[in-house]
């Protein structure tokens, strides 16, 4: 890791109808760091993601990537700015109609125009890297467990050997032993690789293996951020009743009577 | 009172970004297909889909059609007799029946899988996982089918337009007991290239229409499979009802005079 701020993310603000979902987010990452977003459902931690990706166009706020606003690109320039990114997502979002090797090598091939050829052997090797045999390789992703579809996407996402990896809950709907063995694989493509991460996610577990950095995010805003081994210690009150998962709190949850 | 005219309102202006919305898609899609890159892998799959996979559904309605009208050109035109059955069918299917009804078969079994599969990549993450790819989601999954689909009707619709004058020659030879040397004759002195143009042409319309809405309802699909159905439904219900439209349109145009 380095001082150089490889995202900057000023003043995001998006509403959905009279619905404000993010209300001025602002936090830093930099450079080879891994930085954790924890929240409840709801709370705005995949639509600053999405924002951050250009899926969905803020109404107000800067994203600076590498010091590019990237909120101001054009269509062409944003396919390109996405070059730099891998994505994770949370239930992997494994093309269907193509076999596993071609969901892996589908950015270079696609993205990156190179021959098929050489793109299956990277694929190969990228499921390799993530636990799976070639014997894989041409099965449909339909015929996968959850635990080797979120492989395969992880698989996917270091493909092209992106310079920031976003995971969008990627331990969720697994079981611990699995969410486990992801954890560890993000935690060896990232920091060996001296990748900038980005994760979301409500697992604590999750969080204190991968992260460098935590950010909580409440009510659209970040209220609290520190390194991982502060977040024991954080003298925050909606911290302290998030980590702990407990009901009463000053968090509370939206639930209408019967 | 107020309450009954904001409600109006709010319905106007729905249908006002519905329609902005739709007619931004369809500039947007159409501005791709001109615009490199285009995959020609996908295009040839999209028409082999649209094209050759359709071709039973399709074959199959034009023959009975066809039938259909030479027994009823026989019973409603009596006075009609051989000449008029046959320029009755000729005329008809060429013109009219072959690329509205194929046009049609292609909405429901075509456009219906359209809006599914685009739908259910929406609603799983996978149009925006193309996006993260580098991969323009227009570029890869709109154009194809836009492209598959104005390619592929036409080359339906003629082979409907011969299956269907087929089906109106069996009927009325072996059935009616027309003479089939004459019954044949008749039917193409009565025939134009023009007839079969105006028909080809209506019928690329009609495929860039079905790809149009099956593309555009999955894209803006929501909800899960709840979403996904509707989308299905919307798309074949839309394209038909665009399909008769234009197909009203594209007639008092060509043949006004």
């Amino acid at each position: 890791m380095n001082d150089k701020i490889k995202i900057a993310v000023r003043g995001l603000r998006k509403s959905f109808g009279s619905k404000a979902v993010l209300d001025g987010v602002d936090f830093d990452l930099r450079e080879g760091e891994s930085l954790v977003i924890i929240g409840g459902s709801g709370t705005g931690k995949s639509v600053t993601v999405k924002c951050i990706l250009g899926l969905m166009q803020p109404d107000a706020g800067s994203i600076r990537i590498d010091g590019v606003e990237a909120t101001k690109l054009s269509s062409g320039e944003r396919f390109r700015m996405l070059r730099k990114f891998g994505m994770l997502f949370q239930g992997a979002a494994l093309f269907d109609s193509l076999p596993v090797w071609e969901n892996v090598a589908f950015g270079l091939i696609q993205g990156q125009g190179m021959a098929r050829a050489r793109a299956r052997d990277i694929a190969i090797e990228k499921l390799a890297a993530v636990g799976l045999g070639a014997e894989v390789a041409k099965l449909s992703p339909a015929a996968l467990s959850g635990g080797m579809q979120k492989r395969v996407g992880l698989a996917r996402a270091i493909a092209a050997e992106p310079e920031i990896i976003v995971f969008d809950e990627p331990t969720t709907g697994l079981d611990p032993i699995m969410a486990d063995v992801i954890n560890d694989l993000i935690v060896k493509v990232v920091k060996d690789r001296g990748t900038t991460a980005i994760s979301i996610t409500h697992d604590m577990a999750s969080t204190r293996k991968i992260a460098d950095r935590v950010a909580m995010i409440y009510k659209g805003r970040i209220i609290w951020s520190d390194t991982v081994d502060r977040i024991d210690h954080s003298g925050n009150e909606f911290v302290e009743q998030f980590i702990h998962g407990r009901a009463e709190g000053p968090i509370r949850m939206e639930i209408r009577a019967l | 009172m107020l309450d009954f005219v904001a409600s109006i309102g709010r319905i106007f202006i729905g249908f006002l970004q519905g329609t902005g919305r739709f007619a931004l898609f369809t500039i947007e899609g159409v501005s791709h297909c001109f615009r490199p890159p285009i995959y020609p892998r996908l295009i040839g799959r999209q028409l082999i889909d649209m094209g050759f996979y359709s071709l039973p559904v399709v074959g199959l309605t034009a023959l009975f059609t066809g039938m259909v009208l030479a027994l009823q050109a026989h019973t409603g035109f009596s006075f009609a007799a051989e000449t008029g059955v046959a320029i009755i069918v000729v005329l008809s299917v060429t013109r009219e029946l072959g690329p509205v009804i194929a046009g049609l078969m292609v909405a429901g079994r075509i456009g219906a899988a359209i809006a599914a599969e685009i739908g259910t990549m929406r609603v799983t993450d996978q149009i925006d996982a193309l996006s993260t790819l580098s991969t323009n989601p227009y570029k890869y999954l709109v154009v194809p089918r836009l492209i598959a689909g104005t390619i592929a009707l036409p080359c339906l619709v003629f082979i409907a337009d011969v299956v269907g004058v087929f089906g109106g020659f069996l009927v009325g030879t072996y059935s009616l007991d027309y003479n089939p040397s004459s019954f044949l004759g008749v039917m193409m002195d009565n025939v134009a290239t023009d007839d079969v143009a105006s028909g080809l042409v209506k019928s690329a319309v009609f495929g860039f229409i079905v790809a149009l809405m099956g593309c555009y309802h999955g894209y803006h699909s929501r909800g899960g499979a709840q979403g996904v159905g509707a989308a299905t439904t919307y798309a074949v219900v839309s394209g038909s009802i665009m399909i008769l439209l234009t197909d009203y349109l594209m007639t008092a145009l060509f043949f006004s005079s």
